[in-house]
C-alpha cells in the first residue's frame, strides 16, 4: 500500500501546523495553522481507514471536519472581538492568562 | 337440641307494622332536630312546632307498637317465651364481620318508649310557655327533641354499641340543657359537672362492654349468630352456662359503674342536684324517664348478665343491691336539709332511683320496671308544679323558705296536682306509687334480702316525711317573700341558679328576656294560678300518677297483673332453631315449643340451671305473693312519716318552738350531722376540691413542667449540647487539626506553584508549543514503551 | 401482583398534577396575588377531581388488593423502582389530603398569614400536597422516603417564614427532629434492603421476604423504624416537637400539620413497620401500648395546664394519637381498624380545631384561654361550631371521633395472640379514663371560652345584641361571625364528621379488608 506517502504528507502537515501556532503572532494565521493540524490528521484517519477497510475514519473524519468548522466560527468571532477590543490581533498583548 | 315432637305446640306471634318499624321512633325527633337547628328561627313558633310534631309522632308510634305488642301477648299461651322483634343492618365491620344497628323491641322496650314520648311531649307543650320568650328558645326545642332521640335511641337498641350512642347523646343534651342559660358561670359550672360525672362512670360503660364483647363474641356467633354487642346475644350467653364468673362478674360490675353515674347513684350522685340549674322542665323530664332513668334501664335491658354476674338470689348481698339501699337512705336524708323546693325534688329521684336499682339487685325486675313507670308520671308532676310555682307564684324563685307558703289558696290546680304526686309518690294506697314501691320492698323481702327489705321500709317513712316538709313549706303556712307579693330587687333570685354565692352583678341577660316577661306578667299580681298550657300537663300527670298504679294492682288479684303479663320477658328454654323468623310477612314469628311449657303455671329452670335443650332469654324470677298484712306495715310506716312530719313542720316553721327552732345551734352532735347534711357528705368537696382541683392543676401543671423541663429540655439540651460540641469541634479540631492540615498542604501548594508559575506567561504560542512539546515527548516514551 | 385497573395513571396525575400547578404559577408575576391563588386552587380542584375519579373508579370489593398499581424502573443502581398502588388503608388518607388541601387553600383565600406573599404560600401547600399524596400511595421503600421528606420542607418553610414570634425555634426544632427520626429510619430501610438479600425496596417483596429476618436483627430495624414514625406521630415522648410547631405554625400548617402530617407516622407503622416484621412488632407492641397510653393520659394532663387555646389543641393531638397507636399495638384487626379511623376522625376533627383557632386569633388577636370568654355571645356561630368540634374531639358516639377511640380501646382488651393480656387489659382501663380526661379539657377549654359574658376588653363594638354597645365599634370591628370562606371551607369537615359518625361502615368497609391483608401474619 502507499499508504506511507499518505502518512508523510500528514507528517509534514502537522509540523508545518504546529510551526505556525507556536511561532505566529497573528491570531488568525494561528487559526489556520490548528486548521492544518486538524487536517492532517484528518488525512491519516482516512489513509488508515483504506487500509483496515473500515468506515470509522471516514465518520471520524467527517466528525473532525465539523468540529474544525465550529471551531475556526468561535474561533473567528474571538479574534474579531479581540480586534474591536484592542485594535489587534496580536497575541503577543493578550498577556491575561498570566498566571 | 331436641325438641320432642309429639308434644310441641307452634306458636304464631303476631306482629305489625308499628313493631316491625319502630326503630323510625327515635328517627324522628333526630331529623326534628336536624330541622329545628337549620329553619327553627325561620318558623312562626321558633322550632318549637318541629319538636312538639315529631314527639307526637313518636308517641303514636309507641303507642300503635304498644297496641300490636299487646296483641302479640295476648294471641299467645299464657307461658310462651314471646320473641322480641329485632332487625338489624349494617353499621360497622371488623374482621369481615358486620356489627349492625337496628331495633329490640321487647315489653321493655315498649313501655319506656311509651313513657318517653308521652313525657317529652308534655314538656315540650309545658316549655312553650314557661320558656315564652327566652333568648335561646328554639336551640332550647333542639336539645330537648335531640335529648328525647337520644333516649328513645337507647331505648330501642338492638346492641351496646347503639345503647352507648342514645346514652352519650343525652349526656351531651343534658350539658347543653342543664348549661342553657351559661352566661352565669354557675350553670355552666352545673353542666360541665354533669357531663364530667357521668362520663366518668362511662368508664365502665366502655370496659364493661370491652369485657363482655371478647368474653361473649363466640359464643353469640356460635349459637345465635350475633355479635357479643347484641343484647339478645348477652342475655342468652350470660344464662348459658357458659361465661366463666370472673369476666361476667367485671363485665357486671363496670356496667354498673356506668348506671351509677348515669342514675345518680351513691357516690356519684352528686352531679343530681346541681343539675337543676337547668329550666324546670328540663329537670322534669331529665329526672322522670330519661338520663337518670338510662342506668336503671341498661340493667333492666341486659338483666341476665346482671343476674349471673352478682348472682342474684344466689346470694345475701351483691354490689346492685348495697349500691341502690344506700342510695335511699342517703339521698333521703339529704332532701331533709334543703331549702330549694327543686333539690328536694332532686334527691327524691335519687332516693327512688335506689328503690329501682335495689329491687333490680333482689331480682324484683318486674317492680323496678313499674317503678320506673309510675315514678316517671309523679315526678315529672311534681317537677312541672314546681316550675308552675316558680313561675307564677314565687318570682323564680325555687327557695321554699323564703318565697313561698301558703300557696295553696292561690294556685289550686297545682295544689291538687302536687298533693296527688305526693301521696304517689310516698307511697299511699291507692296512688301509683304505692303499687311498684310497695312491691318493691315485698319482694326484696321475699327473695331473702330481709335487711334491704327494711332499708326499704326506713326509705318510705323519710319519703313521706321529707315530702310532707316540703309540702307544708311550699303550700301551707303564711306566704312569705315573693309568695307574699314582695320584689327581690337587690337579690338575685333566679332559682334554677344553683349557687350560693350570688354575685352583685347577677342580673344577667339571658334571663333578661325571661324576667321581662315574668314582671310583665304578674310583678303586680302577686302569686296566682300558671296558664292552661302548664296545668294541663300537670293534671293529665296527676291523673295518671293517681291512676297508673292500677296496670299492675297485685293487691286485687292476678287479673290485673296486666303489666306482668305484657312486659316481664319469660324465662323459657327456647330452642335456637325453634324458631322461624321467615313465617308470615310482618315479622310474624313462628316459637316451637313443647306444649307442657306454654301452659299457665309452668316455671322454667332459666337462671337455676344451665339450659341443655337450648337457650334462655331471661331468668325464671320469683314473685312475692301479696298479703295486706305486708302492706298494712308500710302503710302505717308511711303515714307515721307523714303526720311526725307535719307535725315537726308546724312546730318548727309556724309555730317556732323553741325546743325544736336552733336545735342544730344548740346540740353539737346534731349540729354536726346537720353541717355533714348541708355539705353533702363532703363528697362534693372531694371530687371538686380535693380530685378535680389536684388533676387540674397541680397534676397537670407537672406533668406540663416536665414537658417543658426535662422532655422538651432533652431536646433543647440536645441542640444546645450539639451545638456547644459542634462549636468546640470547630474550635479545635476543625480549625487546629483539619484546617490546620488543610492550611499546611494549602501552603505547600503555594510554594510549589510559585515555582511553577512563571510557566503560565499568558502568551498563547508559548502554550501551544508547551502543549505540542508534552505532546512530543509522551509519543517518545510511547514509541520507547512499545519497542 | 395483578394489575386490577387500567386506571393506573390516576395516581401519577394525582400526586402530580399540584406540582404542574406549582410550574404555572412559577410564570405569574409576584404581583398578581389573586391570579395566584385561583390557579393555585383551580390545580387543586382539578386534583381533587382526580381524587374523586379514584374514589369513584375503586373497586371496593377488592379494597383488599392494591388498585391503579404502576410500576416502572427508577433508579435500578439501587433496586429501586417507581411503583405505587392504592388499597383501603391508603384510600381514605389518600382522599382525605385532597381534600384538606382543597380547604385549606379556600380558607386562605382571604387569611394569608403575614408576611403575605401568597404566591409562594400557595405554591408551598401544592408541593406539600404532592409530598403527602406520594406518601400513601408509594410501594417502595426509597419512594416512600423521597415523599416523607419532600414534606419536610415545604412545612419547615411555612413555619419558618409565615409562623408566630417564635417560628424561627419551633421550625428549626420541627425540622431538625424529624430529620432525627428520618435518618434512623433511613438506615432502617437500608438494613432491610441489605438484609432481604439486597433484591428490592419494594413493600410486598419485603413484607414476604422480611419475616426470614432473624428475630433479633428485626427487633434493630423495628427500633430504626420505630423512632422514624414515632417522631412523626408524634409519641410520649418524642412529641415535644409538635406543641411548638403547632403554637407557631400559622392556620393553615396547623391544619394541614394535624389533619395529614401526623398521620404519615402512623400510616407508617401500619404500612411498612409491622407488616415487614411481624416478629419485631410483637416484641415492641407492648411497648408501644405503653407509650400510647402514658401519651393519652400525658397529653391530656398537658391540654389542662395549657393557658393557650392553640397549644392546648395541639396537646389533644398527643393524646388522640395515643389511642391510634394503641389500636395499632393491640395488632388485632380491632384495633387497626379503630387506628385507621382514628387517624382519618382526628384528621377531620382536630383539623377542624385548629381552623376555629385560627379564626379565634384572626378575630381576638389572641388565643388566652383568661381574656377569651363568651365566645357565644360574640361570634355565636363559631361558637357552635367550636362546641360541635369539642364534642367530636371527646369521641361522643355518633360523631366520627367515637369510632376511632372506642374501637381502640374496645381491642386492647383482646390484643394480638402472643402480647400480654393482663398489660393491656391495663392498658385499656387507662385510655377509658383518659376519655374523662379528653372531656375534662374539652369542655372546660368550651366552657372558660364559649360560656359566659365577653371580657371586659372585648365586651363593646357589635357582634353582640347586648344592648350596652356604647363603647367604640370600630375598636373591635375584626370580632365578626363566621364568613363566606370560612363556611365553605369548614362545612364540607363539619358534614364528614357527622356522616362517619353516623355511618361508620362507609370507612369500615373500605378498611377492613385490607387492614386483614395487613395482619396476614398475625394469623388475623
Amino acid at each position: 500500500m502507499f499508504v506511507n506517502q499518505f502518512l508523510m504528507l500528514a507528517a509534514i502537515l502537522f509540523c508545518i501546523g504546529v510551526y505556525g501556532v507556536i511561532v505566529r503572532k497573528n491570531a488568525v494565521l494561528v487559526l489556520m495553522s490548528i486548521e492544518l493540524i486538524l487536517n492532517s490528521v484528518n488525512i491519516n484517519l482516512i489513509a488508515f481507514s483504506l487500509r483496515n477497510g473500515s468506515a470509522d475514519g471516514h465518520t471520524f473524519a467527517l466528525y473532525v471536519i465539523a468540529v474544525a468548522a465550529a471551531e475556526v466560527g468561535v474561533g473567528l468571532a474571538m479574534v474579531l472581538l479581540m480586534y474591536r477590543n484592542r485594535r489587534s490581533v496580536g497575541l503577543d498583548e493578550l498577556s491575561g492568562m498570566k498566571g | 337440641m331436641s325438641v320432642v315432637a309429639a308434644e310441641t305446640a307452634e306458636v304464631v306471634l303476631s306482629s305489625g307494622w308499628f313493631l316491625e318499624n319502630a326503630f323510625i321512633i327515635p328517627i324522628i325527633p333526630a331529623v326534628a332536630f336536624a330541622l329545628i337547628i337549620f329553619f327553627g328561627k325561620r318558623m312562626p313558633m321558633k322550632g318549637s312546632e318541629f319538636g312538639i310534631a315529631s314527639m307526637v309522632g313518636a308517641l303514636v308510634m309507641s303507642v300503635g307498637a304498644g297496641y300490636q305488642w299487646i296483641q302479640r301477648v295476648n294471641g299467645a299461651p299464657e307461658e310462651a317465651y314471646i320473641e322480641p322483634i329485632i332487625r338489624t343492618w349494617t353499621w360497622w365491620q371488623n374482621g369481615g364481620i358486620p356489627l349492625g344497628i337496628g331495633q329490640h323491641i321487647d315489653g321493655l322496650s315498649i313501655v319506656i318508649l311509651i313513657v318517653v314520648a308521652f313525657i317529652s311531649t308534655l314538656v315540650q307543650i309545658y316549655s312553650t310557655e314557661y320558656l315564652h320568650g327566652d333568648r335561646r328558645y328554639t336551640h332550647f326545642f333542639a336539645s330537648l327533641t335531640l335529648f328525647s332521640a337520644g333516649m328513645l335511641n337507647m331505648v330501642v337498641a338492638e346492641n351496646m354499641i347503639q345503647l352507648i350512642l342514645g346514652w352519650e347523646l343525652m349526656g351531651l343534651c343534658s350539658f347543653m340543657l342543664i348549661g342553657h342559660w351559661w352566661e352565669d358561670g354557675a350553670n355552666s359550672r352545673a353542666a360541665l359537672k354533669a357531663f364530667f360525672t357521668t362520663r366518668t362512670g362511662d368508664i365502665g360503660l366502655l370496659v364493661g362492654t370491652s369485657v363482655l364483647y371478647f368474653a361473649a363474641n363466640d359464643w353469640t356467633q356460635k349459637t345465635l349468630g350475633v355479635s357479643g354487642f347484641s343484647i339478645r346475644g348477652l342475655s342468652a350467653w350470660a344464662l348459658s352456662g357458659e361465661p366463666s364468673s370472673t369476666a361476667i362478674t367485671v363485665g357486671a360490675v363496670a356496667l354498673f359503674i356506668a348506671a351509677i353515674g348515669k342514675s345518680g347513684q351513691f357516690p356519684l350522685h352528686t352531679w343530681l342536684p346541681d343539675a337543676m340549674a337547668g329550666p324546670t322542665p328540663v329537670s322534669s323530664l331529665l329526672h322522670s324517664s330519661t338520663m337518670v332513668v338510662a342506668g336503671v334501664f341498661l340493667v333492666a335491658r341486659i338483666f341476665p348478665v346482671f343476674y349471673e354476674g352478682m348472682n342474684i338470689y344466689g346470694s345475701n348481698v351483691n354490689f346492685i343491691i348495697v349500691i341502690g339501699a344506700i342510695t335511699i337512705v342517703i339521698a333521703a336524708a339529704l332532701a331533709f336539709v334543703q331549702t330549694d323546693i327543686k333539690k328536694v325534688l332532686a334527691y327524691s329521684t335519687v332516693s327512688q332511683l335506689g328503690y329501682m336499682m335495689m329491687g333490680l339487685g333482689a331480682g324484683a325486675w318486674l317492680p323496678a320496671v313499674f317503678h320506673i313507670f309510675t315514678h316517671a308520671f309523679f315526678k315529672a308532676c311534681l317537677f312541672l308544679a314546681a316550675g308552675s310555682i316558680s313561675h307564677s307564684a314565687s318570682h323564680h324563685s325555687f327557695d321554699m323558705k323564703k318565697d313561698m307558703g301558703g300557696l295553696r289558696k292561690f294556685m289550686p290546680i297545682t295544689f291538687g296536682t302536687w298533693i296527688v304526686s305526693t301521696l304517689a309518690l310516698a307511697g299511699v294506697f291507692p296512688f301509683s306509687g304505692f303499687f311498684s314501691k310497695d312491691e318493691i320492698i315485698d319482694n326484696v323481702g321475699y327473695a331473702g334480702y330481709t335487711i334491704f327489705m327494711w332499708v326499704g321500709l326506713l326509705g318510705a317513712f323519710m319519703t313521706a316525711a321529707y315530702m310532707t316538709r316540703a309540702t307544708y313549706l311550699t303550700f301551707f303556712g303564711a306566704p312569705r317573700g315573693a309568695a307574699a307579693g314582695e320584689h327581690h330587687d337587690e337579690h338575685d333570685a333566679h332559682g334554677h341558679d344553683a349557687h350560693d354565692d350570688h354575685d352583685a352583678h347577677a342580673t344577667h341577660d339571658a334571663h333578661a328576656a325571661h324576667d321581662a316577661h315574668g314582671h310583665d306578667a304578674h310583678a303586680s299580681h302577686g302569686p296566682r294560678e300558671s296558664g292552661p298550657l302548664i296545668t294541663i300537663p300537670l293534671i293529665i300527670l296527676a291523673t295518671l300518677a293517681m291512676g297508673s298504679g292500677l296496670l299492675n294492682a297485685v293487691p286485687f288479684g292476678s287479673e290485673w297483673e296486666n303489666f306482668k303479663k305484657w312486659i316481664e320477658p319469660r324465662g323459657q328454654v327456647v330452642s335456637v332453631t325453634g324458631i322461624d323468623h321467615s313465617a308470615g310477612s310482618h315479622g310474624e314469628s313462628r316459637v316451637i315449643q313443647p306444649e307442657a311449657r306454654v301452659t299457665a303455671g309452668y316455671e322454667s329452670d332459666c337462671g337455676k340451671k344451665t339450659p341443655t335443650d337450648g337457650v334462655c332469654y331471661a331468668p325464671q324470677l320469683k314473685h312475692a305473693k301479696f298479703k295486706w298484712s305486708k302492706a298494712a306495715l308500710s302503710l302505717a310506716i308511711v303515714a307515721a312519716g307523714i303526720i311526725i312530719s307535719w307535725f315537726v313542720s308546724v312546730q318548727l316553721y309556724t309555730r317556732r318552738n323553741k325546743v325544736l327552732v336552733g336545735l342544730t345551734q344548740r346540740n353539737k352532735l346534731l349540729g354536726a350531722g346537720y353541717a355533714f347534711l348541708v355539705n353533702k357528705y363532703y363528697l362534693d368537696v372531694l371530687y371538686e376540691k380535693i380530685i378535680v382541683r389536684s388533676i387540674a392543676y397541680p397534676i397537670s401543671r407537672g406533668a406540663y413542667w416536665i414537658n417543658q423541663n426535662i422532655l422538651d429540655g432533652i431536646v433543647n439540651g440536645a441542640g444546645t449540647g450539639s451545638k456547644t460540641i459542634a462549636g468546640w469541634v470547630y474550635r479545635n479540631i476543625d480549625q487546629r487539626v483539619v484546617d490546620g492540615a488543610v492550611n499546611k498542604s494549602g501552603d505547600a501548594a503555594q510554594g510549589a506553584g510559585s515555582i511553577v508559575r512563571p510557566v503560565q506567561s499568558g502568551k498563547v504560542n508559548q502554550y501551544g508549543a508547551l502543549l505540542f512539546g508534552a505532546a512530543a515527548i509522551g509519543a517518545l516514551v510511547l514509541v520507547i514503551i512499545n519497542t | 401482583m395483578e394489575v386490577l385497573s387500567d386506571n393506573n395513571w390516576v395516581l401519577t396525575v394525582g400526586t402530580f398534577l399540584p406540582l404542574v400547578g406549582v410550574l404555572i404559577m412559577l410564570f405569574i408575576p409576584k404581583a398578581d396575588e389573586a391570579l395566584a391563588k385561583a390557579v393555585a386552587i383551580i390545580t387543586a380542584a382539578a386534583t381533587l377531581a382526580v381524587g374523586i375519579f379514584t374514589l369513584v373508579k375503586f373497586d371496593y370489593d377488592k379494597a383488599d388488593q392494591m388498585q391503579f398499581v404502576a410500576e416502572a424502573e427508577w433508579i435500578s443502581v439501587i433496586k429501586s423502582s417507581y411503583f405505587i398502588g392504592l388499597d383501603g388503608i391508603s384510600l381514605p388518607l389518600y382522599f382525605l389530603s385532597m381534600v384538606i388541601t382543597l380547604l385549606v387553600m379556600i380558607y386562605s383565600w382571604n387569611h394569608v398569614p403575614s408576611p403575605g406573599n401568597a404566591k409562594a404560600f400557595f405554591a408551598l401547600m401544592l408541593i406539600l400536597q404532592t409530598g403527602m399524596a406520594g406518601t400513601f400511595i408509594a410501594r417502595d421503600l426509597v419512594l416512600f422516603f423521597v415523599f416523607f421528606e419532600l414534606v419536610l420542607l415545604p412545612m419547615y418553610f411555612m413555619i419558618g417564614v409565615w409562623g408566630g414570634e417564635n417560628r424561627q425555634y419551633a421550625s428549626l426544632k420541627f425540622f431538625l427532629y424529624t430529620m432525627f427520626g428520618s435518618a434512623l429510619m433511613l438506615v432502617a430501610f437500608l438494613a432491610l434492603f441489605f438484609q432481604t438479600g439486597a433484591e428490592s425496596f419494594s413493600i410486598p417483596y419485603l413484607i414476604e421476604e422480611g419475616i426470614n429476618i432473624p428475630k433479633n436483627t428485626q427487633i434493630w430495624i423495628f427500633a430504626g423504624m420505630f423512632i422514624g414514625f414515632a417522631v412523626k406521630v408524634p409519641m410520649f415522648p418524642f412529641h415535644t416537637w409538635l406543641p411548638d410547631a403547632h403554637t407557631q405554625a400559622p392556620t393553615q400548617g396547623s391544619v394541614i400539620l394535624a389533619a395529614i402530617l401526623l398521620k404519615l407516622g402512623t400510616y407508617g407503622f401500619v404500612r411498612i413497620a409491622i407488616p415487614i416484621l411481624p416478629e419485631a412488632a410483637k416484641e415492641w407492641a407492648p411497648w408501644i401500648g405503653l407509650l400510647a397510653v402514658i401519651g393519652i393520659i400525658y397529653g391530656a394532663l398537658g391540654c389542662l395546664a395549657q393557658t393557650d387555646m392553640k397549644r392546648l389543641i395541639a396537646f389533644s393531638s398527643v393524646a388522640h394519637m395515643g389511642y391510634v397507636m394503641l389500636g395499632i399495638s393491640t395488632l388485632t384487626e380491632f384495633g387497626m381498624n379503630a387506628a385507621m379511623f382514628g387517624m382519618v376522625a382526628h384528621g377531620l376533627i382536630t383539623g377542624m380545631l385548629f381552623f376555629i383557632a385560627g379564626s379565634v386569633k384572626e378575630r381576638y388577636h389572641t388565643l388566652e384561654i383568661k381574656r377569651l370568654s363568651g365566645l357565644l355571645v360574640q361570634v355565636p356561630k363559631l361558637g357552635w361550631i367550636l362546641g360541635f368540634s369539642a364534642m367530636a374531639s371527646l369521641g361522643l358516639p355518633g360523631l366520627a371521633g367515637f369510632w376511632g377511640e372506642f374501637p381502640a380501646i374496645l381491642s386492647a382488651y383482646q390484643p394480638a395472640e402472643g402480647l400480654p393480656v393482663g398489660v393491656f387489659r391495663t392498658y385499656m382501663v387507662i385510655a377509658a379514663i383518659g376519655t374523662v380526661f379528653a372531656a375534662a379539657y374539652l369542655l372546660w377549654l368550651y366552657q372558660r371560652t364559649a360560656f359566659g359574658e365577653p371580657t371586659a376588653e372585648f365586651s363593646s363594638g357589635h357582634g353582640h345584641d347586648h344592648g350596652h354597645g356604647h363603647g367604640d365599634d370600630d375598636a373591635h370591628s375584626d370580632i365578626h361571625d363566621v364568613n363566606k370562606f370560612e363556611w365553605i371551607a369548614w362545612t364540607p369537615l363539619l358534614i364528614a364528621i357527622v356522616v362517619f359518625g353516623v355511618y361508620p361502615q362507609l370507612m369500615f368497609k373500605v378498611l377492613d379488608p385490607a387492614v386483614g391483608v395487613t395482619l396476614k401474619a398475625f394469623g388475623g
